[in-house]
């Protein structure tokens, strides 16, 4: 917490891998060469033309600018923010006499390279400021912050059942009532944890394990679960919390309103670097309680956005009987702690 | 009813423990108050084949159950001639529990505490019984069943069955493909509640939009013609009166 709060204000270079990052470059620059097209054309025919001729000389300098800013991403991260902006500028400049040079065979009358290094510093100075009050704006503090309102929270509808069902196993039953109450303490210590940190997706199938069985204590047989976990990668990480509350909003949107067995369905798997979930409950369209399942929903897709920007995609699927929820994030590696 | 006599309790709850919790509390009040475990049930409809055999004085109703909730089924209930005093159970609902106060309908917080459930069963035979508008404030939602008082027994009629609402005289007739069942309501007060899935082809009759097969033109007993509704399941034919025929060509343009 303390290493957190002292770097709180500090701005940071953008991690240039990352992909949400990588399209807002690309969306500010073309947007800016949109803007300078415009101005110079006189007539709506000559806007085109103008356009090209900017993306001739800017395209080629961006891209290959993103590919270096890419490449040397872990070095400039290891930097202070200052001589990584001074680095950020030196391969800027490079990169644009680079491409001047090389475009100049191509092209007749390339101009002045000065003009070159001026439009490429008032880019670059644009979006290094863009993305230090982006930063400020998501600083750690106020990240943190947020993460910590949208900490996912249990339903009092499953604490009270639960307690009622354990209550009902202490006469006769007190081993499993034992059992139940450590499961329990298990969920309710996750729960009120500082869940802010990624943490093994391991841990987090162990808690939603213990989550099940003590709602099986309660609805027996009318609550099903298959868990498909062969490809589940042993060592990814994954925000905490993610699975529970879907798992709940299953449980008491699929299972709660019938008195037949109904199945839950998980499967976590991965490819290449993305790892996928999908949860896949009955649906019954009661029309009563979607509400609370859309808001667990936004708040976990905006859990996921903070930790992941664009990287990560949550999408739902409802049939005629059934409700479907896919989750998709980086394949984060480190499972080991 | 006589003073004398155990309590007789009726448990319904759809989960096993909430049951089991319930009748081990039940035990322990015995020993202090006469009473007896009539049954118990784990959804409404099972409670109410549970009536006529178990004869309850008191139901201990949880309100959040599959297929038919509490609230629901207490309505039902007041269709028999005495019915029972009801105690809802809840484990949480802010919203509900506000509106129960208001109302001062009885209802014990889960898991129930054993004095909580003593004091609530010794005044139970002096509870004033659940009225019928206070339950349909605390639920305005439609219900999933109707039903009828057959010689002391409820029945339910599932809401999908019925193919039309017929007014007549003191009752509405509710029509299903086997049987027509005479029903104590208003036509007026059914299709409020229900007005998404049936549509008033006449003054006095409302048709279920699921159950309608086509519309036909005939001549009526007074020589003039008019539109009647074809239904699915059954060979009556329902007139549509005059100022109703627009439902004909919105059901035309419904089909295209």
């Amino acid at each position: 917490m303390g290493s957190i709060n002292q770097n709180a204000n500090a701005s940071a270079l953008p991690n240039f891998r990352n992909l949400g990052i990588l399209l807002r470059i690309l969306v500010i620059v073309d947007g800016a060469c949109l803007a300078a097209a415009l101005f110079k054309a006189g007539a709506p025919l000559a806007l085109m033309e103008e356009l090209i001729d900017l993306s001739a000389t800017v395209q080629p300098t961006l891209l290959a600018s993103l590919l270096v800013l890419a490449a040397a991403n872990n070095w400039l991260r290891r930097l202070a923010y200052w001589p990584a902006i001074a680095a950020v500028i030196a391969i800027e400049l490079a990169v644009a006499t680079m491409v001047y040079f090389l475009g100049r065979s191509v092209f007749d009358n390339p101009g002045e390279i000065e003009r070159y290094w001026i439009f490429t510093l008032l880019i670059t100075g644009v979006l290094i400021g863009y993305f230090d009050l982006r930063g400020r704006a998501l600083s750690p503090a106020l990240t943190e912050a947020r993460l910590q309102a949208l900490q996912a929270r249990i339903r009092p509808h499953f604490l009270f059942n639960s307690i009622n069902a354990v209550l009902s196993l202490i006469r006769k039953n007190p081993a499993q009532a034992e059992h139940a109450l450590e499961d329990m303490a298990d969920l309710f210590r996750v729960l009120m944890a500082d869940n802010r940190e990624l943490s093994p997706l391991v841990r987090e199938v162990e808690l939603c394990r213990q989550y099940m069985a003590l709602e099986q204590l309660r609805l027996g047989e009318r609550l099903q679960v298959e868990w498909d976990l062969a490809e589940m990668p042993a060592d990814a990480l994954i925000p905490p919390l993610v699975l529970q509350p879907l798992l709940e909003n299953a449980v008491y949107h699929g299972i709660e309103p019938s008195s037949a067995p109904g199945t839950i369905m998980i499967r976590i798997s991965h490819h290449r670097d993305q790892l996928h979930i999908m949860l896949r409950n009955p649906y019954r369209p009661d029309g009563e309680h979607h509400a609370g399942n859309r808001m667990a929903l936004a708040n976990i897709r905006e859990r996921l956005a903070l930790h992941f920007d664009a990287e990560a995609g949550i999408t739902t699927t409802a049939t005629a009987d059934s409700y479907e929820v896919r989750i998709t994030i980086p394949y984060m590696k480190g499972g080991g702690r | 009813m006589t003073g004398g006599s155990p309590l007789r309790v009726l448990i319904v709850d759809d989960e096993a423990p909430a049951r089991s919790r319930i009748r081990d509390l039940l035990s322990d009040c015995a020993l202090k108050l006469p009473l007896e475990i009539a049954g118990e049930a784990a959804t409404g409809r099972e409670a109410l084949d549970l009536l006529p055999a178990t004869e309850p004085d008191v139901v201990l109703l949880d309100i959040r159950m599959p297929e038919m909730d509490g609230l629901e089924f207490a309505q039902h209930l007041l269709k028999l001639d005495e019915p029972p005093a009801v105690i809802f159970t809840t484990a949480y609902d802010a919203y509900a529990l506000k509106a129960f106060e208001v109302h001062a309908v009885d209802y014990l917080l889960k898991p129930i505490r054993l004095g909580r459930l003593f004091e609530a069963l010794s005044r139970a035979r002096e509870i004033t019984p659940l009225r019928l508008d206070v339950l349909r404030a605390l639920k305005p939602e439609p219900r999933s069943h109707l039903s009828v008082n057959e010689r002391g027994r409820i029945h339910l009629i599932p809401l999908a069955e019925i193919l039309y609402l017929k007014a007549e005289l003191k009752y509405v007739t509710a029509r299903t493909a086997q049987h027509e069942f005479l029903l104590e309501e208003s036509l007026t007060g059914l299709e409020q509640e229900f007005l998404g899935g049936f549509m008033r082809v006449h003054r006095n009759c409302l048709v279920a939009k699921s159950a309608i097969r086509g519309f036909e033109r005939t001549t009526g007993a007074d020589g003039e013609s008019q539109w009647v509704v074809l239904l699915n399941g059954v060979p009556e034919k329902l007139p549509v009166s005059r100022r109703q025929q627009q439902i004909v060509r919105e059901f035309g343009r419904h089909l295209k």
